[in-house]
């Protein structure tokens, strides 16, 4: 099966001292992630519930919580880039 | 403005001609040194080839498109060097003890283009505009599109975010979103490179907002422009206030560089990130060695709609954050924010489409048609200040 060459892969990156950078680096960037998908959650969830209070408010109601959305993922982005760079450096 | 701003915008004509030069000055060790940072990651381990990163960073070679192999070619934008590969054009330049190359590259290409392609689209569009008015009384076709675009961009995200007499931040406003936006699509397209996934190319532009938003607040705000960096609260009872300053003038210091750092970090984060992916799922067909039913070709088109608008929403963002720092500044950071509405003098707070023109629970809101009921008054008040103010 194809599956066995990328676990192959996966076992010797893992059996050499870089293997622990690359799952550090991994790791950083999922938790970083993490954070976003909760902030930008609760984002999407205070904006519906806004739009189904106030539905003429609704339109300004959406830019807001896109704006809120991009600055969120603008800080989950630094901890993949720093993810990105240690993998670079490996 | 005050005696003094005034003296101060005499010596500098107006904020933005002087960041641009400042930032041109700085732009391109920032360029050459940061494209060189960007391409020293190690490319491949010690079997697997990489097919990421080259399709990510900067290189020195351009690669034309055609439609069959005999005249599609990659065009070296630099020297044959003896291994092989493509070499910059110029030596590096020595600025003291720094080496800066400034040869071109693939992002300094697409950078031009979207320049180009900006100033044709814009001016072709301007000058339509003005035929159209005068032949048939509204504009009409592609040129109405960029106007509906120029002029959401200037009632709703820099003339209510910069503060009054925001009229002379608009170009920068405009300029800002239309390059982004250009540059980002760019990218999009086979064979294009994306040059805002350059952290060179976003660090300048976030150095250009920084010095605009910087001397437009010295300009506004005269001497009191110290006490955006110096925090002295008049506020506080007498003994606090020194304490107030050492503690908080750090903050000041670091609360103004964060903000374009942040900037361009975000800018070139969501750029880069979306191209990783799509080149990973992309990737995944080679990992397999086999097409995989289409799967990895669908979830790439799905990330790719989701760059399309990822494209238009950091370019918004962008101005709009850059529209928003300047307004902080030249209010003196008293009343607006993103959450002012107003009665706070002076300016009144922000009266951008944020949190509207309605107060506590929406009382007093006009209900607001998305398109057709108030677009009208406001392309009439824009044409009216256009031809009667500069």
């Amino acid at each position: 099966m194809t599956m066995y060459s990328l676990l192959q892969v996966a076992a010797e990156a893992a059996s050499n001292s870089r293997g622990l950078g690359f799952i550090g680096a991994g790791l950083g960037a999922g938790l970083a992630v993490i954070g976003a998908g909760i902030g930008i959650g609760r984002i999407g969830g205070s904006a519906a519930e806004g739009m189904a209070r106030q539905p003429e408010a609704g339109g300004r109601i959406q830019t807001a919580a896109l704006i809120f959305a991009a600055l969120i993922e603008g800080v989950a982005l630094f901890g993949a880039v720093i993810a990105y760079q240690i993998q670079g450096k490996l | 403005m005050r005696p003094s701003g005034r003296i101060l915008a005499s010596l500098f004509r107006t904020p933005i001609a002087l960041g641009v030069t400042v930032a041109m000055a700085l732009m391109a060790p920032a360029l050459a040194t940061g494209g060189r940072l960007l391409a020293q990651e190690p490319a491949a381990a010690e079997k697997p080839v990489d097919y990421i990163t080259p399709h990510i960073t900067d290189s020195y070679e351009l690669e034309i498109p055609w439609v069959n192999s005999h005249f599609a070619k990659e065009v070296c934008l630099g020297h044959h060097e003896p291994n092989g590969h493509c070499g910059p054009l110029w030596g590096p330049v020595h600025i003291g003890s720094l080496e800066v190359n400034l040869s071109p590259t693939k992002h300094v290409v697409f950078m031009l283009l979207s320049a180009a392609v900006a100033i044709v689209i814009l001016v072709g569009s301007a000058q339509a505009q003005r035929r159209h008015q005068k032949e048939a009384g509204h504009v009409k076709g592609f040129a109405g599109g960029i106007e509906a675009m120029v002029l959401y961009l200037r009632n709703e995200v820099v003339l209510p975010n910069v503060g009054p007499h925001g009229d002379k931040y608009v170009p920068f406003g405009l300029t800002l979103f239309f390059f982004i936006l250009l540059m980002n699509l760019f990218g999009l397209i086979p064979y294009g490179a994306t040059a805002t996934g350059n952290i060179a190319v976003t660090a300048t532009l976030a150095i250009i907002t920084l010095v605009v938003v910087e001397v437009s607040g010295m300009i506004a705000q005269g001497p009191g422009y110290l006490g955006t960096i110096f925090y002295w609260n008049k506020d506080l009872p007498l003994f606090m206030r020194p304490i107030m300053f050492v503690v908080m003038t750090p903050v000041e210091f670091i609360s103004k560089l964060s903000k374009p750092f942040a900037l361009a970090i975000r800018l070139f984060a969501n750029m880069t990130a979306g191209h990783i992916v799509v080149l990973a799922l992309i990737g995944l067909i080679f990992a397999f060695k086999s097409l995989a039913s289409g799967a990895p070709f669908i979830m790439a088109v799905a990330i790719m709609a989701l760059e399309l608008f990822v494209a238009l929403l950091q370019a918004y963002i962008f101005t709009l954050l850059s529209s928003v720092f300047i307004g902080l500044l030249r209010e003196g950071g008293h009343s607006s924010g993103i959450g002012n509405t107003g009665n706070g003098e002076p300016g009144t707070g922000n009266r951008g489409s944020l949190l509207g023109k309605q107060g506590f629970r929406g009382e007093g809101a006009p209900t607001r048609k998305w398109y057709p009921a108030e677009w009208p008054e406001k392309l009439v008040e824009a044409r009216a200040s256009v031809t009667s103010s500069a």
